[in-house]
C-alpha cells in the first residue's frame, strides 16, 4: 500500500484509523468508498471492533493501481448509492470493474479472481451485495462471470429502512457465519428483491447451500410474508455465497448492529436483562471472518503471505 | 456533435416480469385522476448523441444498460406491443440535471476504455409509459403532468401509437452570448423605477431603487467606472448582483428593519430597533454572557458563518444549521426538497474552512391536508401531491447523500396549501483543527485564487434569491427550479474532506441562493475585494450571458479559497477523485467586486456599497386582541371515543410509512431513532446520534413547531415551541446548559421564521401590522426563554413572504417559527426512550395540568380554537428539568415520553405502542374535568415509569413534582379513571391500530382519503 494511500484511508476515516497499530499480522480488511458508496465508515468499524485492521480507500485509489487488492485480505464492497442506483442499483460501479483496466493491463473483475484464487475474501453489503451480482460474481456457477441472478425493485415499489430477522442456512459456505443460526438486522433499500434466471440455476443455489441467509419470522422460520420478508425476494434469500465461499453478499447491514444500542428494541431489552451484551448481532459475522483468516494462517502458517504476493 | 449520430435504446420489461412502476400509475390514474388507462407497461429510454458503430451500440446497451434478467433492449426503433393504443414520453428539459443520462455516459466511458468528455450532456434519459386505452390527448397530457413529472422541469410528449412515437431530445443552446446590457435609471421617475425592479424581478422596492440610482449617478462613483473601463449606466450584471445581494433572502431586511410597535391592549408603545439585533442576537450575546461567567466557553462561532459551532470536546466541533426551501418546493415538491436538503447539507460542509463530517439530517414539513377537496388556484399544487413530491425529495437527498434522517415532524393546517414549509436541517462534526489551522475561521488574503468546485453552471435557478423574497403567484418563472445532484454532491463532499485534511484549502463556502454573485460577493468582505473572470466558468451548455453565469444556482457547487502554491496538488487530487475544478479568480484588497469576461468588465461595485448601502426599512406594527372564546363541549363525552379519533387525527396519526421511507440509521450510530419498541412502531421525542465508533459521547436533536397556538397568543406559541424542543431533550436524558460551573454541556439552536407577508399596505396587506405584531412578539419570547434556559442560538434563518396568489386570491401560512435543538449527551448508552417497558413499572406524570384546551387537538376536533392557551413557567419548567435529568443520572426513569399534541392520553397511548401486550391502570386525581385533565396540552410535562424498587427514591428526589398515575400491567389495555369513574378503556392494539391505520400511512399507501378536510 501507497503512503499515499494510508494518508487517505487515516483521513478518511478521521479519529477511527488514526490509532490504528501498525500490525502486520492483524487480518486487515480493504473497504471502498468514493461514487456514492456511503457506509464505509462503519463497515471499516466492525473490523477494527472485531480485532482486525481496516483501511478506506476511493475506488479510484484501486482502479488507478496505487493500491492493491492483493494486500489485503478482505475485499470490502459498501453500501450506499453507487452512481445514484442510476441504470439499477450497483450497475455502473460493477461495470467499472468489468472493463476498466487498471494499470496491470487487467480489469478489476480479473483481479478480484486471482484475488479469490489466493484466498482471498470479497463481501458486498447492500449496494455491495448488488455490484457483486452484477459483477456476475455471485452465484457464479458457470465460471463465467456471467449473471445468473440479480436484485431489483422491492415488491412494494419502495425503499424501506426496516430490521428483519434472518435465519443462516446451516449448510452455508461463508466463514462470516459460522455458528449463526439467526440474527436481526435492519435493511435499507429499493432494490432488494432477488431474481434468479431460472429453474436450473434455483436448484443448484438450494442444493449447494449458497442461500445463506432467509428472511424468517420471529421463531426462526422462512417466511415470505411482507414486511418479515421487506422485499419479496425469491427464495425469501437475503444473502448469496458462492461455491467457494470466498465471495459473500446480502441486503441487510450487519455493519448497523455493531452495539446493543443500534437496536430499536436496545431500551426494553436492557430494562428486562441488564446483563444484556453490548455487542450486536452485526459484529458477529465480522468476528468469525477476522478469527477463520487468523486460524487460516495459524494452521498454515507459511502461506500466511500468499495473497500478499503481488500478482 | 451533429443530431445525425443520436442514438435510442429502449429498455422493456421482459414477459413475465412485474412492471411495478406501471401498475403503480395505472393505479394512481384511476383512484386520483379518475382515468382509466388499461395496463401500463414502463419503458427506460436513452437517447444516445455519441457517435457509435452499430456494434458498439449494441454492445453497450447488453453489456452497460440492459439487466438481461428483466428486460429487452430495443436499438434504434419503439418496441411497442399492439395492444398498447396511448403513449406519454417524459423528457427533461434544456439544462435540467440529468444524472442518469451522466452515469450512462459514465458507464459508456468505462465500457469503451476511451476519454470522453462526460461532463456535457451527450446520454439523455427518458421514460417512455405505454397505455392499454386510447386515451384523448388532453388526458394524456392531465396525467403526464400529474403524475409523472412537472411542466416545470419535464418536458411531455403524447399521442396515439397508431400515429407513431414522437420524441423529444433537448437541444444544445446556440452560441455563446457574451451580451452585456447597460441599463438606464437616470431620469427615470418612481414609478418607472417600480417597474424596472418588478420586470426584472429584482424584488427591490422603491427606496432600493433610488438608493442604487443614486450611487451610480455620483460624480465619485462614475470617475471610477470611466477608470474602469465602464460605462456611466450601470450593467445587467451590476444590477442583477445588487438584486441579489439586498434580497430579503440574503439580507434580511425586514428583520433588521426599525419597527415602531404598539400593543393596541396593554398601550405599550416601543421602537424595535432590529429583531435580529434585538431579540436573536441580543438573546445569545446574554446566554454567552452568562455562559462564560461560569466557566462554560464552548459557543465558538454564531451568526457569522454558514453554520454555527460549538465545542464538543477538546479535539472536536458540532456544527448546527437548519433552513426553508419554501418557494422552489411549491412549484416543484421534489426538486425544491432535494434541493432544500443538499443546500443546506453545504451550509456545515462549507463552514470555517471546510470539511465538515455530516453526521445526520433532520426535517420538519408544513403541508395543507393531503384529503384537500376545496378549489385549487391557478398554478397551485395539490397538497397530497406537494406532500408526496417533498417526501421523496427528502428521500433520495438524505439517503444517496448517505445521512441518515434521525427525526422531524409533519405538520398539516389549511393554510400551509398555498406555500409549504420545508425546514431541512444537518448537523455535523468538524475536527477542531485542519493541518494546524483553527478549523472554524475563515481567513483570505488577497491573491488567495478564487476556485470553484462541483457542477457546471447553466440557467437553472436564476432569480432564486429574489423569487423567494416575493410571494407566490401563477407566473412562478420556471427558471427558478432545481433540481439537485446527491451524486455530484457527494462527489464534492468526499473530496472537501480529504482537501481540508491536507491543508490544500484555505476555506470554502458554498453556492447557495444567487449562486458566486453570492458567494464570492461575501467571501470578498474578508479580503477586501475579489476580481472574477467569468469566462473561465464551465456551462452545462453555452448561450449564457454574464450576468447568468454570475447569478446562476446551479446546485452541488463550492466556492474554495486557494492559495496559489496548493492549486497544484488540489487539481491532482479532483482529477483523482473526478471533481471538475475551475480557477475562476482571485481575491483583492481593492475594496471592490470586479467582474470581468474575455477581459471586458461587466461589473465594478463598491463592497462597502454592495454590503451596507441597502437602505433601512422603517415598518409599523399594531397588536389588536383578535376574538376569542372558549367553547362549550358537550356535557357526555366518551373519552375512549376521542383517543381514538385523536390518534387518528392528522397532526398526531403515524408517520410510519413517511419515517421508513427515510434512511435513519446509516452510519450506524442512531441510538434513538424516530420509532422504537418491540414493534418498532413506538414514537420517540428527540433523537440520540453517536458521534463515532470510539467513545459514546453524542447529541440529542429535537424541533418545536406550535404554528395553531398562534392564532391565540403569538407570544405563547413561541414560548411553547421553544419548550416543546427542550423538553424533548430532557426527556430522553439530556441536561440543561450552565447549570454547573465548567460542565461543557452544549446547547446549539437554530430559529426559523417563516411568516405571511408582514409588511403593512392598505390595499394589498391590510392586517399587516397585526402580523408583524406578532413577529415581534415571537422574538420576544424568543429572547425570554432563550435567557431563562441560558440556551444560546447560533444560526437561524428568517423566510417573511410565505403567500401565494392567484386567480386575486391570497393564501398565507400562518405566522410559524420553527426550534431546532441539539444538545450533548455525554453517554449516549444512558439516554431514556418514550415506550413503557415491563409489567409492573410505576407510572408517573411529571410536571403540572392547567386548564389549557386553546389550540388543542382536542378542541380541533370540534372545529374549536378556544382562548386558553397553554403558558409557559420557565422558572417552574426549569426547576423540573433540574429533577428530571437528576433523575436520568441516577437511572431511576426507565421511560420518558414528552406531553404535546393531544396531552396527557395521546402520551400514555403512544407510550405503550412498543408492545401490544403492554397495558396501563391509571388514576387522574386532579380535580380538573376529565377531558382537561386527559387532554389539555399544559407545557413542559412529562409520562415516566420507573421500577417498583425505585419509587421511594425517585419520590424523594422529586419533591412533590410528580404524580404517581398508577402502573404498566401485561394486559394490553389501557383503563384510566377519574373521580371515581373508568373515562377510558381500550385494548392497546385497537389504540394502535387507530394511529397506525390513520391518515398519514393511507396517504402514503396510495389511498384517496375522504375524509374531510
Amino acid at each position: 500500500m501507497s503512503n499515499q494511500a494510508e494518508n487517505l484511508a487515516t483521513q478518511m476515516a478521521d479519529s477511527t484509523a488514526a490509532e490504528q497499530p501498525n500490525n502486520e499480522q492483524r487480518v486487515h480488511a480493504l473497504v471502498l468508498t468514493g461514487f456514492g458508496i456511503n457506509c464505509e465508515e462503519e463497515l471499516a468499524a466492525a473490523y477494527r471492533l472485531a480485532g482486525g485492521a481496516a483501511t478506506i480507500v476511493h475506488f479510484n485509489e484501486v482502479l488507478g493501481g496505487q493500491t492493491s487488492i492483493h494486500d489485503y485480505d478482505v475485499l470490502n464492497f459498501p453500501g450506499g448509492f453507487s452512481f445514484g442506483d442510476d441504470l439499477g442499483s450497483g450497475v455502473v460501479m460493477a461495470n467499472k470493474v468489468r472493463f476498466r483496466k487498471l494499470p496491470s493491463g487487467r480489469t478489476l473483475l480479473e483481479e478480484i479472481g486471482a484475488f479469490i484464487q489466493a484466498g482471498g475474501y470479497v463481501v458486498g453489503i447492500c449496494n455491495g451485495f448488488q455490484m457483486l451480482v452484477k459483477m456476475g460474481l455471485l452465484p457464479d456457477f458457470a465460471g463465467q462471470q456471467e449473471r445468473e441472478v440479480t436484485l431489483t425493485h422491492n415488491a412494494s415499489g419502495r425503499y424501506e429502512d426496516r430490521w428483519v430477522r434472518l435465519a443462516v442456512n446451516p449448510n452455508n459456505r461463508s466463514p462470516f457465519l459460522k455458528g449463526l443460526t439467526s440474527l436481526e438486522v435492519p435493511v435499507r433499500h429499493g432494490e432488494g428483491r432477488l431474481v434468479i434466471r431460472d429453474e436450473q440455476v434455483r436448484s443448484r443455489i438450494l442444493a449447494e447451500g449458497l442461500n445463506c441467509l432467509t428472511y424468517c419470522d420471529t421463531t426462526g422460520c422462512e417466511t415470505a410474508v411482507y414486511p418479515l420478508n421487506p422485499n419479496g425476494a425469491e427464495l425469501n434469500c437475503a444473502g448469496l455465497s458462492d461455491t467457494t465461499g470466498h465471495v459473500f453478499g446480502l441486503m441487510p447491514h450487519p455493519e448497523a448492529f455493531l452495539s446493543l444500542y443500534n437496536h430499536p428494541d436496545w431500551a426494553r431489552r436492557k430494562r428486562l436483562d441488564p446483563t444484556l451484551s453490548e455487542e450486536g448481532d452485526g459484529l458477529k459475522l465480522f468476528r468469525n471472518i477476522v478469527e477463520h483468516i487468523r486460524q487460516t494462517r495459524a494452521a498454515q502458517p507459511t502461506e500466511a503471505t500468499a495473497n500478499q504476493v503481488s500478482l | 456533435m451533429s443530431n445525425t449520430a443520436s442514438h435510442t435504446i429502449q429498455l422493456i420489461p421482459r414477459p413475465g416480469q412485474h412492471d411495478g412502476e406501471g401498475a403503480r400509475v395505472a393505479e394512481a390514474a384511476r383512484r386520483h385522476l379518475h382515468l382509466h388507462t388499461g395496463a401500463v407497461q414502463t419503458s427506460a429510454v436513452y437517447t444516445v448523441r455519441y457517435p457509435l458503430t452499430a456494434a458498439q451500440l449494441q454492445s453497450f446497451a447488453a453489456q452497460c444498460l440492459q439487466d438481461p434478467l428483466l428486460n429487452d433492449a430495443a436499438l434504434d426503433q419503439w418496441a411497442v406491443a399492439p395492444e398498447f393504443k396511448s403513449y406519454i414520453l417524459v423528457a427533461k428539459g434544456p439544462g435540467v440535471t440529468d444524472d442518469e443520462g451522466t452515469s450512462a455516459q459514465n458507464a459508456l466511458q468505462d465500457f469503451l476504455g476511451l476519454d470522453l468528455d462526460i461532463r456535457t450532456q451527450h446520454i439523455f434519459s427518458k421514460r417512455l409509459y405505454l397505455l392499454e386505452k386510447e386515451l384523448p390527448e388532453t388526458d394524456l397530457r392531465h396525467l403526464a403532468e400529474e403524475l409523472l413529472g412537472n411542466k416545470l422541469i419535464n418536458r411531455f410528449v403524447v399521442g396515439h401509437t397508431a400515429q407513431g412515437i414522437r420524441d423529444f431530445t433537448p437541444q444544445p443552446g446556440g452560441g455563446a452570448d457574451s451580451t452585456t446590457h447597460t441599463i438606464r435609471l437616470e431620469h427615470l421617475t418612481d414609478e418607472e423605477l417600480v417597474q424596472l425592479s418588478k420586470e426584472n424581478v429584482y424584488a427591490l422596492n422603491l427606496e432600493e431603487m433610488q438608493a442604487i440610482r443614486d450611487h451610480f449617478y455620483a460624480p465619485a462613483t462614475q470617475i471610477s467606472r470611466a477608470e474602469a473601463g465602464l460605462t456611466p449606466d450601470p450593467t445587467d450584471c451590476e444590477l442583477e448582483i445588487l438584486a441579489q445581494t439586498w434580497s430579503e433572502h440574503c439580507k434580511h431586511k425586514e428583520f433588521a428593519a426599525v419597527i415602531r410597535y404598539r400593543n393596541a391592549v396593554t398601550g405599550e408603545e416601543k421602537e424595535v430597533d432590529g429583531l435580529f439585533k434585538t431579540y436573536i442576537k441580543g438573546a445569545t450575546s446574554e446566554v454567552d454572557r452568562l455562559l462564560r461567567a461560569n466557566g462554560n466557553d464552548w459557543l465558538i462561532k454564531v451568526f457569522s458563518d454558514n453554520a454555527g459551532a460549538v465545542r464538543i470536546n477538546k479535539d472536536s466541533l458540532f456544527v448546527w444549521k437548519v433552513e426553508t426551501h419554501n418557494s422552489p418546493s411549491a412549484i416543484d415538491p421534489y426538486g425544491g426538497a432535494i434541493t432544500g436538503i443538499l443546500g443546506n447539507n453545504r451550509d456545515p460542509l462549507a463552514t470555517g474552512i471546510g470539511g465538515a463530517r455530516l453526521l445526520f439530517n433532520t426535517n420538519v414539513l408544513c403541508f395543507g391536508p393531503p384529503n384537500w377537496s376545496g378549489p385549487l388556484l391557478t398554478g397551485q399544487l395539490h397538497p397530497r401531491r406537494v406532500f408526496e413530491g417533498v417526501r421523496k425529495g427528502i428521500e433520495d437527498g438524505g439517503n444517496k447523500s448517505g445521512v441518515p434522517t434521525v427525526n422531524g415532524a409533519i405538520v398539516f393546517d389549511e393554510r400551509y396549501r398555498g406555500k409549504p414549509l420545508v425546514y431541512c436541517g444537518t448537523g455535523a462534526v468538524l475536527p477542531m483543527q485542519l493541518d494546524g489551522k483553527d478549523a472554524w475561521e475563515k481567513i483570505i488574503d488577497a491573491g488567495d485564487r478564487i476556485i470553484m468546485a462541483g457542477g457546471r453552471v447553466g440557467k437553472d435557478g436564476i432569480h432564486g434569491a429574489t423569487f423567494s423574497s416575493i410571494e407566490l403567484d401563477e407566473a412562478a418563472p420556471a427558471t427558478a427550479v432545481q433540481i439537485g445532484s446527491p451524486i455530484t454532491q457527494k462527489l464534492a463532499m468526499d473530496f472537501l474532506l480529504l482537501a481540508t485534511r491536507r491543508g490544500l484549502i484555505k476555506c470554502s463556502t458554498d453556492n447557495g441562493a444567487g449562486g458566486l454573485s453570492s458567494s464570492v460577493g461575501e467571501l470578498a468582505g474578508i479580503s477586501g475585494g475579489a476580481t472574477v473572470e467569468l469566462e473561465k466558468v464551465p456551462l452545462k451548455y453555452p448561450g449564457l450571458r454574464p450576468w447568468e453565469i454570475f447569478l446562476s444556482e446551479s446546485q452541488e457547487r463550492f466556492t474554495l479559497v486557494v492559495e496559489p502554491s496548493k492549486l497544484a496538488e488540489l487539481n491532482a487530487l479532483a482529477a483523482e477523485m473526478e471533481v471538475e475544478l475551475s480557477d475562476i479568480g482571485q481575491f483583492t484588497d481593492n475594496g471592490r467586486l470586479d467582474v470581468t469576461f474575455d477581459g471586458q468588465p461587466v461589473a465594478s461595485l463598491a463592497l462597502e456599497f454592495l454590503h451596507e448601502g441597502v437602505p433601512r426599512k422603517v415598518l409599523d406594527a399594531e397588536w389588536q386582541l383578535p376574538t376569542l372564546h372558549e367553547p362549550k363541549l358537550p356535557a357526555s363525552l366518551d373519552a375512549t371515543d376521542l383517543l381514538i379519533k385523536l390518534l387518528g387525527a392528522l397532526n398526531i396519526c403515524s408517520r410510519e410509512a413517511v419515517i421508513r421511507q427515510y434512511d435513519h440509521e446509516v452510519k450506524g450510530r442512531t441510538v434513538v431513532k424516530p420509532l422504537m419498541g418491540r414493534t418498532g412502531q413506538a414514537p420517540q421525542d428527540a433523537a440520540v446520534v453517536q458521534f463515532n465508533f470510539e467513545s459514546w459521547e453524542g447529541v440529542a436533536v429535537s424541533n418545536g413547531i406550535l404554528p395553531r397556538y398562534g392564532d391565540i397568543d403569538p407570544y405563547q406559541m413561541s414560548a411553547g415551541a421553544f419548550d416543546e424542543a427542550v423538553r424533548q431533550i430532557i426527556s430522553v436524558g439530556g441536561k440543561l446548559p450552565n447549570l454547573t460551573p465548567g460542565d461543557g454541556i452544549f446547547w446549539s439552536v437554530n430559529d426559523n421564521f417563516c411568516v405571511p407577508d408582514s409588511v403593512y399596505d392598505p390595499v394589498t396587506n391590510p392586517d399587516g401590522k397585526q402580523k408583524l405584531a406578532a413577529l415581534v412578539q415571537l422574538c420576544e419570547a424568543l429572547r425570554d426563554m432563550c435567557v431563562a434556559y441560558h440556551i444560546p442560538l447560533t444560526s437561524g434563518k428568517d423566510s417573511m413572504k410565505n403567500d401565494f396568489k392567484a386567480d386575486g386570491q391570497k393564501i398565507s401560512v400562518p405566522p410559524t417559527v420553527l426550534y431546532s435543538m441539539t444538545a450533548l449527551m455525554p453517554d449516549v448508552r444512558r439516554a431514556v426512550t418514550s415506550d413503557f417497558k415491563a409489567a409492573g413499572d410505576v407510572v408517573y406524570l411529571l410536571g403540572d395540568t392547567y386548564d389549557e384546551l386553546g389550540g388543542s387537538e382536542l378542541y380541533h376536533l370540534f372545529g374549536e380554537l378556544g382562548q386558553n392557551v397553554p403558558r409557559v413557567r420557565p422558572e417552574q419548567a426549569k426547576e423540573l428539568y433540574q429533577k428530571v435529568s437528576e433523575a436520568h443520572e441516577q437511572n431511576l426513569i426507565l421511560s420518558c415520553h414528552d406531553l404535546s399534541d393531544g396531552g396527557l392520553a395521546v402520551a400514555v397511548a403512544e407510550s405503550l405502542f412498543g408492545d401490544d401486550n403492554l397495558g396501563a391502570e391509571l388514576t387522574l386525581a386532579g380535580a380538573l374535568p376529565a377531558p382537561t385533565e386527559l387532554f389539555s396540552e399544559s407545557h413542559s410535562r412529562f409520562v415516566a415509569t420507573v421500577a417498583p424498587e425505585d419509587v421511594v427514591a425517585f419520590e424523594a428526589l422529586m419533591n412533590g413534582r410528580a404524580t404517581r398515575l398508577g402502573i404498566v400491567t401485561d394486559n394490553g389495555r389501557l383503563v384510566i379513571r377519574h373521580q371515581d369513574k373508568t373515562v377510558v378503556d381500550a385494548a392497546t392494539a385497537d389504540l394502535r391500530e387507530a394511529w397506525s391505520n390513520g391518515p398519514v400511512n393511507r396517504v402514503m399507501a396510495g389511498e384517496e382519503l375522504t375524509l374531510q378536510a
